[in-house]
């Protein structure tokens, strides 16, 4: 260490799942594109701007989860129960939109996950009873509790305002002005970083490699925003996703918060002895899944319009597979945000895709669990071989 | 097959073993009589878990280059199995028993004694009961594992071999967790089976153990054999020079620490054993550390050294009591947290199991104890981090080209020199090592005895643990030893002996100075 070294972009194992699966995600798309070619459509529908729009609609929902799921999984838990969570966020939602409002009700929503997950977290983390355990309570106890609570019923979304969240889209003036206002702030934060850097005695970034660091990004945004505008715009699940997803990588990757959960589910022993109240932080993953759940709810709710006390079975396996596929170790202790959203957009581009080409419903299944374990399979692949 | 003693059993030859970018072995020679205790010594990376591995058909053959004969004979062993049939085996640092299966079960794991494909449990226990009556182990062979001590499970992986007709056995590091009563048992029975013809290879770090029990020893580094002589031809410092390559006259720096005042004060401390009621794991245990000063606490292993520092330190399972203060104020430190605001800093044992993430990067690993302090509250801050990182390599001299290295890939000295820079970073009044220089090799150990000494000379207090009796001899101005829990002796710098310590810490003698 005689030289002062400026950061370099570090393949670790669960970044590197994340790159392989960037390229699988790619090529699925390519596959995808391809197979939808047909006379009236010369180049393919796959990622045409209104099958894309509708695709990354259907990702919000999972990949809002995912990004919870992710921190627990990494403090070395899992919640089983979110799917149940959504139903049972959704239901109180529906049924308390007459009496709260608006505001009201999307809150109840919220502060229902909220509540349920501090309940789990503090059930995980103070009285030590195993979180799969605790979670797979969950999951058929708040299933049973929103059974009981709609009489079975399906409630209807009747608050327009409600509807538009899971359905409408931006204006596409304000899109862009989004991605300008995106472009301005990586700008920014890139040449904040450098004067940083100087300031504590590393060697700064190179002017190439900065210069990098803000066209890449600033490219891609605006390729996004200019697809999605050919549609119909911004899809308004989509911002959500987006911002949860910045949030969360946030988090996880710019807070004592975020690592001293890698360090929990690293090595608790050492994360214990280094002074890091592991219950403490252990309940706080289990609230911001709970909180993400009842965001993940409203969405669902507003998209399908009704809340039916079925809503969200089996979402938590899609949000657990997506962390998987994005490279988390359900042992704890590595998985990135990246990776989880990259997971749940690779699920649905799947469930899309095939959707397209009329393949029929076991099928698609088989597919989506194939290629779950043989995501997970490539990287234990690759693993023994280093 | 019998044999005569003495005569050749096994020989390796002109042993060449790459890995990408590193030549592991280079033209090793390496030969084993019947009856006959060679030991396997040199620095980590040296090669021999290497040669080891080559031996016990790991790398299977083809894989290396050179011949290994047993009995005269050219042998290529492609499996871990052909190896264990000829006759090797190897009993491995980590000792590889099912805890929860007793100790017969273990023995016999996988070659049952059956009849028609049932297990004939009789004959089984029968057979087990032979197997670790010689290897002198008087417990029920039904006994679980898990209830066995570390010294008692090696002697099982040892009747395991013997009971599998093991005629060429490998012991790596068999002595490191296991207390000097526990060595002696390995030790009476290691001479037994020489006596019976068993040919041994012993591979230690511990060189007056090497001395006692080898016929012959062999120095490994960097992959090539520098030496191989009798035991009674050599001496320790003649191995340690071949073994570092260099002339070791003064293994501990002089030191010019400078006592200041009393910075920390432990009173009464006492800790119930969480397992066993009634238990005291540390009674009424009293010392001070002062600045500049290193103080050093002897034991042996089972004295409540290690337990002594966890309860301060606010880590211990076990129901705790006593006063602690720092700079003279009665402080309650209730979790490590509370201990690292009050400048204590604490290098606990075993770094891989306490001290490190082992797949996070040195940076991160440097940082997580000290990170509100070096980088914000809630939000942190990657560039102030790096460069005290950075910084802090520096100062202690870390080998890697990037504080981004995973510290997994590290060697223990640099691992253990990351889990001191954790601590450092925090900026600590007082700072606890417990087995400091455990399981690294003799030339990283110099690195850290140095660091001790520059920290102390800095102004800190060093409150020191360690079962390596010339190690706390050779760093601490004042010793105090334990013995089942209770301070038995105290020293100065000048009055310490070995003999006069080992005796306060076997419980023969009291002493305070």
């Amino acid at each position: 260490m005689t030289d002062q070294t400026t950061p370099r972009i570090k393949l670790r194992t669960s970044a590197l799942r994340a790159y392989t699966m960037l390229l699988a995600l790619i090529a699925i798309w390519l596959f995808f594109q391809w197979a939808t070619i047909d006379a009236a459509h010369p180049f393919g529908i796959f990622l045409g701007a209104i099958n894309f729009s509708k695709l990354l609609q259907q990702t919000a929902v999972t990949g809002v989860l995912a990004v919870g799921m992710l921190m627990v999984i990494v403090s070395g838990n899992i919640d089983l129960s979110v799917g149940a969570v959504v139903g049972l966020a959704g239901g109180v939602a529906a049924m308390t939109q007459d009496r709260l409002g608006l505001a009201g009700c999307l809150a109840a929503a919220i502060v229902t996950g909220l509540l349920i997950g501090a309940l789990q977290g503090c059930l995980t983390a103070y009285v030590n009873i195993p979180s799969f355990i605790v979670t797979l309570g969950g999951l058929q106890a708040w299933r049973g509790l929103i059974l009981k609570l709609s009489k079975g019923a399906t409630i209807p979304v009747e608050l327009p305002f409600f509807r538009s969240l899971g359905k409408d889209f931006l204006n596409r003036r304000i899109g862009i002005a989004l991605a300008l206002i995106a472009i301005v702030l990586i700008i920014l934060t890139n040449l904040r970083r450098n004067r940083a850097r100087v300031k504590h005695g590393l060697k700064t970034i190179r002017t190439a490699s900065t210069v990098m660091r803000i066209v890449v990004p600033s490219l891609v945004i605006v390729a996004f925003v200019v697809l999605m505008n050919q549609a119909d715009g911004l899809p308004i699940p989509v911002i959500f996703l987006l911002a949860v997803a910045l949030a969360g990588a946030f988090l996880t990757a710019n807070t004592t918060f975020g690592r001293y959960l890698y360090a929990i589910g690293g090595n608790p022993d050492a994360a214990r002895l280094s002074g890091i109240n592991l219950k403490r932080y252990i309940l706080a993953a289990f609230c911001v899944m709970g909180a993400l759940a009842g965001l993940a709810s409203i969405l669902h709710t507003a998209r399908v319009g009704s809340a039916s006390p079925d809503a969200g079975t089996l979402m938590e396996l899609d949000a657990i597979a997506s962390c998987v596929i994005g490279g988390t170790s359900l042992m704890g202790g590595r998985g990135t945000v990246f990776g989880a959203v990259l997971g749940a957009l690779i699920l649905a581009s799947l469930d899309n895709g095939m959707s397209l080409l009329n393949v029929e419903n076991w099928a698609q299944y088989v597919v989506k669990g194939g290629v779950l374990v043989i995501a997970v399979g490539f990287d234990m692949y690759g693993r023994s071989k280093t | 097959m019998t044999l005569d003693m003495g005569q050749k059993l096994l020989r390796m030859e002109s042993i060449t073993k790459s890995f990408p970018g590193v030549k592991a072995l280079d033209g090793v020679t390496f030969d084993l009589n019947v009856g006959e205790i060679h030991a396997l010594v040199g620095e980590n990376g040296a090669g021999k878990s290497t040669l080891i591995k080559i031996l016990a058909g790991v790398y299977p053959f083809g894989d290396y280059g050179g011949q290994i004969a047993l009995d005269g004979s050219a042998r290529s062993f492609n499996s871990v199995r052909d190896s264990e049939v000829a006759g090797i085996a190897v009993i491995y640092q980590e000792l590889s028993l099912v805890k929860d299966l007793s100790i017969a079960e273990n023995i016999f794991l996988g070659r049952e004694p059956r009849r028609l494909g049932i297990i004939n449990w009789q004959e089984l226990y029968g057979r087990a009961q032979k197997a670790i009556d010689d290897v002198r182990l008087r417990i029920d062979p039904l006994t679980p594992v898990r209830n066995l001590g570390i010294g008692q499970q090696q002697l099982v992986e040892i009747a395991k071999a013997l009971s599998q007709n093991a005629r060429i056995l490998v012991l790596d590091e068999p002595t490191a967790a296991l207390t000097d009563a526990e060595v002696e048992t390995l030790f009476g029975i290691l001479n037994d089976l020489r006596a019976r013809g068993v040919a041994m290879i012993y591979i230690s770090h511990k060189l007056d153990e090497v001395f006692r029990i080898s016929d012959r020893i062999t120095v490994l580094r960097d992959g090539q054999t520098i030496d191989t002589a009798a035991a009674k031809d050599t001496d320790e410092s003649r191995v340690i020079a071949k073994m570092v390559g260099r002339a070791v006259d003064q293994i501990f720096p002089e030191s010019k620490h400078e006592r200041g005042e009393v910075i920390f004060e432990a009173r009464d401390v006492t800790v119930a054993d969480p397992s066993v009621p009634g238990k005291l794991l540390v009674d009424q245990v009293s010392f001070a550390a002062h600045k500049g000063e290193v103080l050093g606490i002897a034991g042996l292993m089972g004295s409540g050294r290690s337990e002594l520092l966890m309860a301060i330190f606010g880590a211990h399972a076990g129901r705790t009591a006593g006063k602690v203060f720092v700079n003279g104020t009665l402080v309650q430190i209730k979790n490590p947290n509370h201990a690292i605001e009050h400048g204590i800093g604490f290098v606990t044992e075993d770094r891989k199991r306490y001290g490190l993430i082992l797949d996070q990067t040195i940076l991160r690993n440097m940082t997580l104890a000290g990170l509100r302090k070096l980088s914000g509250r809630f939000i942190t801050d990657e560039d102030a981090e790096a460069a005290a990182g950075e910084r802090a390599g520096n100062d202690l001299r870390i080998k890697t080209n990037s504080v981004y290295t995973v510290v997994g890939t590290l060697s223990g000295g640099n691992q253990q020199k990351v889990v001191l820079a954790k601590w450092l970073l925090t900026n600590p009044r007082v700072l606890f090592l417990d087995e400091p220089t455990r399981g690294i090799d003799v030339g990283a150990k110099q690195e850290i005895y140095a660091q001790i000494n520059r920290l102390a000379e800095s102004g800190l207090a060093i409150v020191l643990v360690s079962s390596e009796l010339p190690e706390v001899l050779g760093l601490s101005d004042r010793i105090i030893v334990l013995h089942e829990g209770r301070v038995t002796g105290e020293f100065t710098r000048a009055e310490a002996t070995p003999e006069a310590i080992m005796s306060c810490a076997t419980g023969h003698a009291r002493a305070t100075a």
